[in-house]
């Protein structure tokens, strides 16, 4: 079970991922090897399952990004598995996320520009198994990213 | 900076899947000397590809159970609601990510909460409050996957 510290390690890390060791350990008033003890506990429940490096895709040139939400044809019972296993291959398809409500699924896509995007969705996308709908969000703006939780 | 090699490339694939690697770990991997892989990841920060590091955090096993896509209409607009709404749906702690889409909807927020009944709350008493919000779709996530992308 995790008790007040863990959380408030976990808040600390939160802001400021690239915290070194000591220096958390500082902000939070332990030791070093006491932090290391706790981490390695957090990581083994699987609690915290890893750092990742946040890749900005405008600054390599993929200007548009696009959600598709999409309703898949389940008189298929394996519409999902088969969609899903076929957007994997879409190497321009950063996220793939399921749902319960008025869309099943939505694909997040990101193309260099508008040409680019269109050659995607026309030769990659709607070739897609078992799709009965698709709606398109363009993305205009991100507001608010950070994703922390609030703990 | 759009000349990356198939090494910057590799770097970025690493990093993606975990930030803490050391540029002594990942040059061995890749054939590097310490220095020159030091120097590549600097350059892959400082040309703004890499924007940061996020925890990737188990929100169930912190008590999350539950996260909600929420596709939201403002009533009104005008420059002014769109600022007034984007101050404060930002400082709803429960609300991870706000984008700023064009389609059906004009903003699309990522919400977490402890359970269903715990999402009513912030649904009624944090979102349905916002200045200026009109419609609001709901889907909850049920399975998400981050893809490593066109690299």
């Amino acid at each position: 079970m995790l008790d007040d510290l863990d959380r408030r390690i976990i808040r600390h890390l939160q802001a400021e991922p690239t915290l070194s060791l000591p220096d958390l350990a500082d902000r939070i008033g332990l030791t070093a090897p006491r932090l290391s003890r706790r981490l390695e506990k957090l990581e083994s429940s699987g609690v915290l399952r890893g750092q990742r490096a946040v890749i900005d895709w405008r600054a390599l040139g993929y200007e548009v990004e696009v959600s598709l939400r999409i309703t898949l044809d389940k008189t298929y019972s394996n519409a999902f598995d088969e969609f899903i296993q076929e957007a994997r291959d879409i190497p321009e398809v950063i996220e793939i996320q399921t749902f319960l409500g008025r869309v099943d699924l939505r694909l997040s896509v990101i193309a260099r520009d508008m040409p680019h995007y269109q050659q995607i969705y026309r030769s990659h996308i709607l070739t897609l198994p078992h799709i009965a709908d698709i709606e398109a969000l363009m993305h205009v703006a991100r507001i608010k990213s950070d994703e922390s939780l609030p703990i | 900076m759009n000349d990356l090699d198939d090494i910057d490339r590799s770097l970025l694939k690493a990093l993606a899947r975990d930030a803490t690697q050391s540029a002594g770990a990942l040059g061995r991997r890749f054939d590097l000397s310490q220095p020159a892989t030091w120097r590549r990841i600097r350059r892959l920060h400082d040309a703004g590809i890499i924007k940061g590091r996020r925890l990737d955090l188990d929100a169930e096993k912190l008590g999350f159970g539950v996260t909600v896509f929420l596709g939201v209409k403002l009533a009104t607009k005008g420059r002014v609601s769109l600022e007034d709404f984007e101050r404060a749906v930002t400082a709803i702690p429960e609300v991870q990510t706000v984008e700023h889409v064009l389609g059906m909807y004009d903003y699309r927020l990522r919400v977490v909460a402890r359970d269903i009944s715990d999402f009513e709350r912030v649904l009624r008493r944090r979102i349905m409050t916002l200045p200026g919000v009109g419609d609001v779709e709901a889907n909850v996530l049920l399975s998400e996957e981050r893809r490593p992308g066109p690299l």
